[in-house]
């Protein structure tokens, strides 16, 4: 139940983008096309299982036993950096047309702020690890939801006539305010 | 904090980073993707700048796109003959000589010929200028003079002369096509090099207004439709365009226009540019 718990709250009611405003840039980027934001919620939702994991593994047993906490920044940091070069090495191996079409926002996956701060709020609520591995599996739902719900939404604004002062960055804010304000509602549910 | 701590804590992320790099080295080793050299070598003779001005996002895409052979081995606008002989020798194929393009202001309505509707105090760019009220010149065709291209062009190749109308330095021009972009009233056109005649006017208010709010606007009297011996240009909505299927770049019609909205670029000049074409040439 616990778990379940923590999978919800992460994935709806405290989701990553649009409650806590982590990784608005690729939010934007790479929200014009259903396909891609799904793919790139996917790559992120891979790198954000992993360094949930290993971040905890690491933070754990190297950094509490030093008594290194306050390295844990550097250690993370090192840490995602490695991981999405792995990603990088292996969707461009498995899969060329996933590459190109991620493109520049692949790299990008290392300075999301969603990853850094999915592994420190796991340190800061304590979670072992099998809390860990649900909170960050439910965090990368949750980003790719936030992800594909936008594309649809800018998919289908292709074919709307904006107002000519609403067009481009601004009613694509508009948008995003919207779905915060929508997923708001979901705080009532646990 | 004493030493050792400092050290426990050197060692420990040392290791991490170690441990990470060599997880990195065999994969790389182990998921290495065969591609083509052929792009690498593109990537290394064009000039890198990722312009954009192939049509491809970035040169990393062109480069690609060359290898797949949808883009043709001189479609680098920025590295011209020069590069396109490279990539055409990366490629194993003969490169047709397309014909350089560069950029060209259509408008002549400068301080001095152009008559005013008020003055403009907003903020100095031809965008924010056509988004209040047109800048202060009353054409509502013509160049607002608050150079936009001058800004974007990121060779240094326009200049606003004294007279502020974009002027294109033809020798830096790469013809990347960014000012005709950027031009909120399209007065930048990408012309090759070669055409001595251009109709210097978008105006296609009728003859009477058109004089008087510009002494170089076209005012489709017809001169030139009439002086032209090979039916190249024609007055179309009050304004002449040329046809450059037809024209054969003499020049009556220029020396008859009466506002000298007609341009026809002199031997001298003309000398001049193909003497750079030559040069261009022998050097590749």
């Amino acid at each position: 139940m616990n778990l379940l718990v923590i999978f919800i709250g992460a994935a709806l009611i405290n989701n990553f983008v649009l409650q806590q405003f982590l990784g608005i840039c690729p939010f934007v980027g790479v929200s014009k096309k259903v396909d891609s934001a799904f793919s790139m919620g996917m790559a992120t939702t891979f790198v954000m299982v992993i360094a949930a994991m290993v971040t905890w593994l690491v933070y754990n047993l190297i950094l509490i036993p030093f008594n290194l906490q306050i390295l844990q920044y550097v250690a993370f940091i090192l840490i995602i950096a490695s991981l999405v070069q792995f990603v990088e090495m292996f969707i461009r191996k498995v899969s060329k047309p996933l590459y190109d079409a991620l493109g520049i926002f692949l790299p990008l996956i290392t300075t999301n702020c969603a990853i850094l701060g999915l592994a420190l709020t796991s340190v800061l609520k304590e979670y072992n690890f099998t809390e860990t591995l649900i909170y960050g599996i439910g965090a990368g739902i949750g980003f790719t939801l936030a992800l594909v719900i936008m594309a649809g939404i800018r998919e289908e604004l292709e074919l709307v006539e904006v107002p000519k002062s609403f067009q481009g960055a601004a009613i694509t804010m508009i948008i995003a305010g919207s779905l915060a304000l929508a997923f708001m509602g979901f705080a009532g549910i646990i | 904090m004493d030493i050792q701590s400092i050290l426990i804590a050197a060692i420990s992320m040392g290791g991490l980073g170690l441990i990470f790099a060599t997880i990195l080295a065999i994969a790389n080793k182990k998921l290495h993707v065969e591609e083509d050299p052929r792009v690498t070598e593109i990537m290394d003779v064009i000039p890198n700048a990722n312009c954009g001005g192939c049509g491809y996002p970035g040169c990393q895409a062109f480069s690609d796109a060359v290898v797949k052979g949808e883009a043709p081995a001189d479609g680098c606008p920025v590295g011209g003959a020069d590069v396109a002989e490279q990539i055409a020798k990366i490629m194993g194929v003969e490169v047709s000589k397309g014909e350089r393009e560069v950029a060209r202001c259509m408008c002549q309505g400068g301080m001095k010929e152009i008559a005013y509707q008020g003055e403009y105090q907003g903020a100095q760019s031809c965008i924010a200028a056509t988004l209040v009220s047109g800048g202060k010149k009353l054409c509502e065709y013509g160049c607002m003079g608050l150079g936009d291209c001058a800004d974007i062009c990121p060779f240094d190749a326009i200049t606003m002369s004294e007279n502020r109308l974009p002027v294109v330095d033809n020798d830096r021009c790469v013809g990347c096509g960014k000012c005709v972009d950027v031009c909120p009233r399209d007065l930048m056109e990408m012309h090759p090099i070669s055409y001595k005649d251009r109709v210097l006017c978008k105006n296609h208010d009728t003859g009477r207004y058109a004089t008087k709010i510009c002494t170089r606007s076209c005012i489709a009297c017809g001169a030139c439709e009439r002086k032209c011996p090979f039916d190249a240009i024609h007055v179309i909505d009050n304004l002449a365009v040329i046809d450059y299927t037809k024209c054969k770049h003499c020049g009556l019609c220029s020396t008859v226009c009466p506002t000298e909205a007609i341009e026809h670029i002199k031997k001298k000049k003309v000398k001049k540019e193909t003497d750079t074409d030559k040069l261009a040439e022998t050097t590749t």
